[in-house]
């Protein structure tokens, strides 16, 4: 086959060394967007290396020592079960990471496959994948994840899976965008003319190039996607006791709230922490991936 | 514009049958045979095909789907395990607050927000914008339900300024719409400002200033007004967060509402309620949002809304 075609240079494409230098350099520059990245990475060495930071066992009951105040020896006190609260809540984020991860996971996979499919091909089958995402879109804030945990049982597997349907919808959508404005380039015409194949261009070729409202999409939906879960375990939907989430632990908290209001308030400094650091990483992430400031 | 809104209205349609369909499908993942559940423990197999036939659970799952979408269309959503009651009656008893709720939610996530976002911009860089920004960042941020528990620990529990729990009067709102309406007014205070200098920066509003008009004028008259229409879209997708957000907020401050009714059902596997308010919830929400989609229109008519 003659190569002597000149392909244009795919536009968006994160991998070229200058591109990348220019991105680490806005990002550095961004002091909230480096804040909340060592925000992040804080709680995930301290969720890899919690048996080593957590000073007691968090499932360890001792009942003498139940509802302790803040001390020298319980930094958060104890809970109504004598177990230290700070040791839970540094198992707690494991749990919260891990439901993050795995439901944008499920969103990111299956709403960048369909926004792909829907914004490459067009049509029919573009109007019928984008009818269903709206269908699902048309369910107010965490009413899809409930009713899907309802059906399901709680757990905090169907807590991952129903935060994860929940979030498809925005991915399919962000990515069909995308995908709509690639695809119409001419060197994507080129390389179908060429004899390209359609998953070659989608993955070789499209994916690629869109990476970055992608990468920007997932950091933001894992933090309303900690939030989603952290309050469907607090309605007793996700995880169930003796679990150390941090949804749980606030719902157990609730009893105390006269008490020992100390229950309450860290975990959700926890939970609140870690967000705003996945917010503020990911607005960083958009300001200094968008191609308007190239 | 009526040629849209009857095309809007015609585009709904099939969006409710969707939203129908989804709940419909959803409940049928439910494990286990309703009909035992309703029986109960050591009823004989005849009763609970005796129950089977009457729900129409001995269909074909298409025509179960066709009966459903009927009683829907005829206000039948079926009765609830737990209480006896029609589903719709449980409905309409707790719709209300809940509907009340959300009113005055978004009268906080309106005025709180804009007059944020106003600020900030017309004050863009100052420390005012900073301050307002950072707390616009913690609204976003903090749970809601850690926020309502937060808000109860001080106001009512330290210092017995509002009541903890309960619905009635305008005592019994002001912390739960606070906490509901919290994250709105958040992101609409950040859209605000966003919007406004973006308006703030064009020609036009240079050229007004440089012909002398006050600051006032410009920013009320002009930026504000051309500033308004992408938020009023953020106002109403918040109303869609603001009717899920209901479902813990109602617990936190055991308020009877439809979001609370939902969390009881669902911890007491009543799956008919659960069903139904998801429903109803829904439903409301496409035509907030039809409602928002007109607005918008009507604001703004050169925009394609196509």
């Amino acid at each position: 086959m003659n190569q002597s075609v000149i392909t244009p240079a795919a536009p968006h494409t994160v991998i070229r060394p200058g591109q990348l230098r220019k991105f680490l350099t806005r990002m550095a520059a961004n002091k909230l967007a480096s804040a909340g990245g060592f925000i992040v990475l804080f709680y995930i060495i301290v969720a890899l290396f919690a048996p080593w930071i957590a000073p007691y066992d968090p499932y360890n009951i001792h009942l003498p020592d139940k509802l302790l105040l803040p001390s020298w020896d319980h930094w958060m006190g104890t809970d109504d079960k004598g177990r230290d609260l700070l040791s839970r809540i540094i198992y707690g984020t494991r749990l919260s990471l891990l439901i993050g991860v795995a439901a944008v996971s499920i969103g990111a996979i299956f709403g960048v496959l369909l926004g792909l499919v829907a914004g490459y091909y067009g049509g029919w089958l573009d109007a019928i994948i984008m009818r269903i995402m709206d269908i699902l879109l048309a369910f107010p804030g965490i009413l899809l994840a409930l009713a899907i945990v309802s059906a399901l049982g709680a757990s905090l597997i169907n807590v991952m899976i129903a935060v994860g349907v929940f979030s498809i919808p925005m991915f399919a959508r962000i990515v069909r965008g995308s995908t709509l404005t690639v695809r119409k380039l001419e060197y994507i015409d080129s390389i179908r003319t060429l004899g390209g194949s359609d998953l070659r261009i989608i993955l070789v070729h499209i994916l690629p190039n869109i990476m970055s409202p992608i990468i920007v999409q997932i950091t933001l939906r894992l933090a309303t996607a900690i939030l989603s879960a952290a309050g469907l375990s607090f309605l007793g939907l996700g995880a169930q006791p003796p679990s150390a989430e941090w949804g749980a632990l606030l719902s157990s908290g609730r009893d105390y709230m006269f008490s020992a209001p100390y229950l309450a308030l860290f975990p959700g400094l926890a939970i609140s922490t870690l967000v705003i650091g996945f917010n503020l990483f990911g607005d960083g992430l958009r300001d200094a991936l968008d191609p308007k400031l190239k | 514009m009526l040629t849209y809104i009857v095309r809007r209205l015609i585009q709904t349609v099939p969006v409710i049958f969707g939203v129908i369909l989804v709940v419909f499908l959803i409940m049928q993942m439910v494990p286990g045979d309703p009909a035992v559940l309703i029986a109960g423990d050591g009823a004989s197999e005849e009763t609970v095909q005796a129950i089977r036939h009457d729900l129409g659970l001995d269909r074909p799952l298409p025509l179960q789907y066709i009966q459903y979408v009927l009683d829907v269309f005829r206000g039948d959503l079926g009765t609830s395990y737990r209480s006896d009651h029609p589903v719709m009656d449980e409905i309409m008893l707790r719709l209300p607050t809940t509907i009340q709720l959300a009113l005055a939610s978004i009268v906080i996530t309106i005025v709180l927000g804009m007059i944020a976002g106003i600020v900030s911009a017309t004050r863009q860089h100052s420390t005012a914008d900073r301050l307002i920004m950072l707390v616009a960042l913690l609204g976003i941020s903090l749970p809601s339900f850690w926020l309502g528990m937060m808000l109860i620990s001080f106001f009512s529990v330290k210092y017995h300024l509002l009541p903890v729990t309960g619905w009635g009067s305008l005592e019994h709102v002001i912390l739960p719409a606070i906490t509901l309406g919290a994250s709105g007014a958040a992101i609409v205070a950040r859209m605000t400002r966003s919007s406004m200098l973006d308006v703030i920066h064009q020609d036009y509003i240079r050229t007004a200033r440089a012909k002398g008009l006050k600051n006032r004028l410009i920013v009320y008259k002009h930026a504000l007004k051309n500033a308004l229409i992408p938020v009023i879209t953020v106002i109403g997708l918040q109303f869609g967060t603001l009717l899920g957000g209901t479902v813990l907020v109602e617990s936190v401050f055991a308020i009877n509402g439809l979001g609370r009714l939902i969390v009881d059902a669902i911890r007491m596997r009543d799956l008919p309620v659960v069903q139904g308010g998801v429903l109803v919830a829904s439903v409301i929400f496409v035509f907030v949002n039809l409602g928002v989609d007109l607005l918008y229109r009507y604001f703004n008519k050169r925009i394609e809304m196509d």
